[in-house]
C-alpha cells in the first residue's frame, strides 16, 4: 500500500483542488482528509458519512473553588499563564501539562478531556474517505491527523486498495510533521511567487529531514514563468522531480463553485496539465 | 492598538493585505509576522533585520547518578516525552512541552533542563516601519511559544498588525487572542466561504469586533457576501483580481506599490476599524451601565 501526502508550505496553492483531480482521476484509492482545521476536500467530493466518532486529544485542568483554600501554588507553578489571578483555569492557554493538578495541597484541581473535535468514515462519488473536523480553535490537531491516516490505513486494508491520497495541512508545524511522518511520497504543489518559493524550500527542507522521496507540481505557472524557473532549479537540487506545471486558468474556479474538478470539465489548459502529472505520479505509486 | 490578519483558508491574501495596511499606516505602525511556519511578510516588506534572538523550550535533563528509577517522572508527563524502561530513562525532547512538571516533581531533584530551539525572532525596519518575525525551526512541531514570543515584542505606542498563520486551530487563537480587531480575508468560492465560517466560529467567543476582506472577489460566487450580510459581518473592502497585483506579488512587491490607487483604500479600511472598535466599546459601555 502506497500513500501519497499532498502538501504546500504555503497555502492556497492548490493542494485540495488537485487532491480532488487525483481522487477522480485514480482507479482505486481511499482518500484523507488531514487538513483537519479547515478541512475542504468533502466540498468536492460530496461524502455521505457512514461512521462518525468523537475526538478528545487532550485535557484541560480545572480548579473546584469549594476545595481550593486561595494559596496559589498552582498560579505559581504554571509556565504557560493558564492560571488567571484569581485561580481560574484559561482552557485557550492551558496546555494540560497537568502540574497544577500534582502541586495543589487541597487536591482541588481535576483534569478533563475536553471534546476537541470528530473524525468521519464517508463514501463519496470518488470512493471513500476519512476526514475530520477539528472543533474551531481547537488543539491537538497533530493527534487527529494520524488518527485520520491510520484510519484510511485500516480502510484500504479492509477493501483491498493499494493507494491512500492524503490531502495535508499548510505550513510546516504539527498537523504537517503529522501528515507526512512515515509516507511513501510527498508532493508539494506551490505557485510561482517568492512566497511561494520560500515556503517550498522550507517544505522541502521538513520532507527532506524524513528522507521521504519528494515531487513538486507548480501551479499557475505561467503568473511568473521566471520564479517557476527558479523553483525548477531549487527543486533540482534537492533531487525533486518537477512532475508538471499548470497554467493559470479560471476554469479551476468555475469548476469549484460548482463543487467539482476541473479534470471532470471540457478539455481546459489546466485539466491537461494535471493528467500529465498524474500520468508522471501514477506508474510510481502503483509499483 | 493591535490589529490581526486572519483567514481560516491559507492563501486567501492574509500578507498582501497586512503588508499595505502596515505600509500605509507608515512610522505609526509595527508589523509582527505571526505565522512563524512559513512566514512571508519580509518578502514584501524587505526589512533591515537588526536583531536575531533564538526561543528555546525547556527540556529534562537526568542526572543518572541521583536517580532512583522511581518512575515519577513518566508518571507525571502527558506528553510522552519521558519515561522509565529498565534502567534506564528515555527523554524524548521534541515532544516535550516544557512544563517543568518532571524536575519540579522529581523526589530526588535529579532533573534540570536544558532547551530545544523553537526558532528565532529576528526585529528592524522596514522603511518607518516596525517589523518582527519569528521562524519556526524546521522540524519543529510546536508554533504557539514562538508566537507568543513574537507577540512579546508588540510596542504598544505603535499600531500592531499581526498576520495570522491561516487555520482554525490553536496557532491562530493564540494569535489574535487579546487583539482589538481582527481582519478576516477571503475569498469568494467555496472553500473560502467554508474555511471563513469556521475561522469566525473560532474566534466568536474571544469577543473581538471582526470585518472582512473579499480578496479577489469577482472570481467566484457571492455567498461570502451573502453570509456577510446573514451574520451582520462588516465587509470592509473587495479586491478585484487583477493580474498586475498577483504578478506584483510573484514578484515580492507590495499590493499598494502594484496598485498604488489602493492606498487610499486602505487609509479607508483603518477608518473603518477604528469606527468599529469605538462603536463596540460603546456598546460594551451601554450594555454595561
Amino acid at each position: 500500500m502506497k500513500e501519497l501526502v499532498i502538501i504546500s508550505g504555503k497555502g492556497g496553492t492548490g493542494k485540495t483542488s488537485l487532491t480532488a483531480c487525483f481522487a477522480f482521476l485514480a482507479k482505486d484509492k481511499v482518500l484523507a482528509d488531514c487538513d483537519v482545521d479547515a478541512a475542504d476536500l468533502h466540498i468536492l467530493v460530496h461524502p455521505r458519512t457512514i461512521h462518525e466518532e468523537d475526538f478528545r486529544g487532550g485535557v484541560k485542568a480545572r480548579i473546584d473553588a469549594e476545595k481550593c483554600s486561595g494559596c496559589g501554588t498552582c498560579r505559581e507553578s504554571c509556565r504557560f499563564g493558564a492560571i488567571t489571578a484569581e485561580l481560574v483555569v484559561n482552557p485557550l492557554s492551558c496546555e494540560g501539562c497537568g502540574v497544577c493538578f500534582h502541586v495543589c495541597p487541597e487536591q482541588a484541581i481535576s483534569l478533563e478531556e475536553g471534546l476537541n473535535g470528530h473524525w468521519f468514515i464517508s463514501e463519496t462519488r470518488f470512493g471513500s474517505m476519512v476526514h475530520a473536523a477539528l472543533l474551531p480553535g481547537q488543539e491537538n490537531s497533530g493527534k487527529l491527523v494520524a488518527l485520520v491516516r491510520n484510519q484510511a490505513k485500516v480502510l484500504a486494508r479492509k477493501q483491498d486498495i493499494p493507494l491512500i491520497l492524503v490531502d495535508g495541512a499548510p505550513g510546516l508545524g504539527c498537523p504537517v510533521i503529522s501528515s507526512i511522518t512515515g509516507a511513501g511520497r510527498v508532493l508539494i504543489v506551490t505557485e510561482p511567487s517568492l512566497s511561494g518559493l520560500h515556503d517550498m524550500e522550507r517544505a522541502m527542507q521538513l520532507v527532506g529531514g524524513f528522507r521521504i522521496p519528494v515531487s513538486v507540481a507548480i501551479n499557475k505557472y505561467d503568473v511568473n514563468p521566471e520564479v517557476a524557473e527558479q523553483i525548477e532549479q531549487v527543486s533540482a537540487r534537492a533531487h525533486a522531480t518537477v512532475l508538471g506545471r499548470i497554467p493559470y486558468d479560471p476554469q479551476v474556479i468555475r469548476s469549484m463553485v460548482h463543487r467539482r474538478c476541473v479534470v471532470e470539465d471540457g478539455d481546459s489548459p489546466a485539466n491537461q496539465a494535471i493528467r500529465v502529472i498524474w500520468e508522471r505520479l501514477e506508474p510510481d505509486l502503483l509499483s | 492598538m493591535i490589529i490581526s490578519v486572519a483567514s481560516g483558508k491559507g492563501g486567501t491574501g492574509k500578507t498582501t493585505i497586512a503588508t499595505s495596511l502596515a505600509t500605509v499606516l507608515g512610522s505609526s505602525a509595527q508589523l509582527l509576522d505571526c505565522d512563524v511556519e512559513e512566514p512571508n511578510c519580509h518578502i514584501l516588506m524587505k526589512p533591515v533585520l537588526q536583531t536575531c534572538e533564538s526561543i528555546t523550550v525547556p527540556v529534562p535533563i537526568v542526572e543518572m547518578d541521583k536517580c532512583t528509577l522511581c518512575g515519577k517522572c513518566g508518571e507525571v508527563c502527558r506528553f510522552s516525552s519521558i519515561v522509565v524502561i529498565g534502567n534506564q530513562v528515555l527523554t524524548f525532547p521534541e515532544m516535550c512541552h516544557g512544563c517543568g512538571g518532571c524536575s519540579l516533581l522529581c523526589p530526588e531533584k535529579a532533573i534540570t533542563e536544558g532547551c530545544r530551539e523553537l526558532g528565532v525572532i529576528e526585529t528592524g525596519l522596514a522603511g518607518p516601519v516596525e517589523f518582527v518575525h519569528g521562524r519556526l525551526r524546521i522540524g519543529e512541531a510546536m508554533s504557539p511559544p514562538l508566537i507568543r514570543a513574537v507577540k512579546a515584542k508588540i510596542n504598544p505606542h505603535k499600531l500592531a498588525i499581526l498576520d495570522a498563520p491561516p487555520g482554525a486551530s490553536c496557532p491562530v487563537i493564540h494569535t489574535v487572542m487579546g487583539s482589538d480587531f481582527i481582519i478576516l480575508v477571503t475569498e469568494p468560492t467555496p472553500f473560502g466561504l467554508h474555511d471563513l465560517k469556521i475561522a469566525v466560529e473560532a474566534i466568536s467567543h474571544l469577543a473581538i469586533p471582526l470585518g472582512v476582506i473579499l480578496n479577489r472577489s469577482d472570481v467566484g460566487d457571492r455567498e461570502v457576501n451573502k453570509f456577510c450580510v446573514q451574520k451582520g459581518i462588516p465587509l470592509l473592502a473587495e479586491i478585484p483580481h487583477d493580474r498586475q497585483i498577483a504578478e506584483g506579488y510573484a514578484r515580492g512587491n507590495l499590493l499598494v506599490v502594484s496598485a498604488p490607487q489602493y492606498i487610499r483604500e486602505f487609509l479607508e479600511i483603518y477608518k473603518k476599524i477604528t469606527e468599529l472598535i469605538n462603536g463596540s466599546k460603546s456598546n460594551l459601555k451601554e450594555a454595561l451601565s
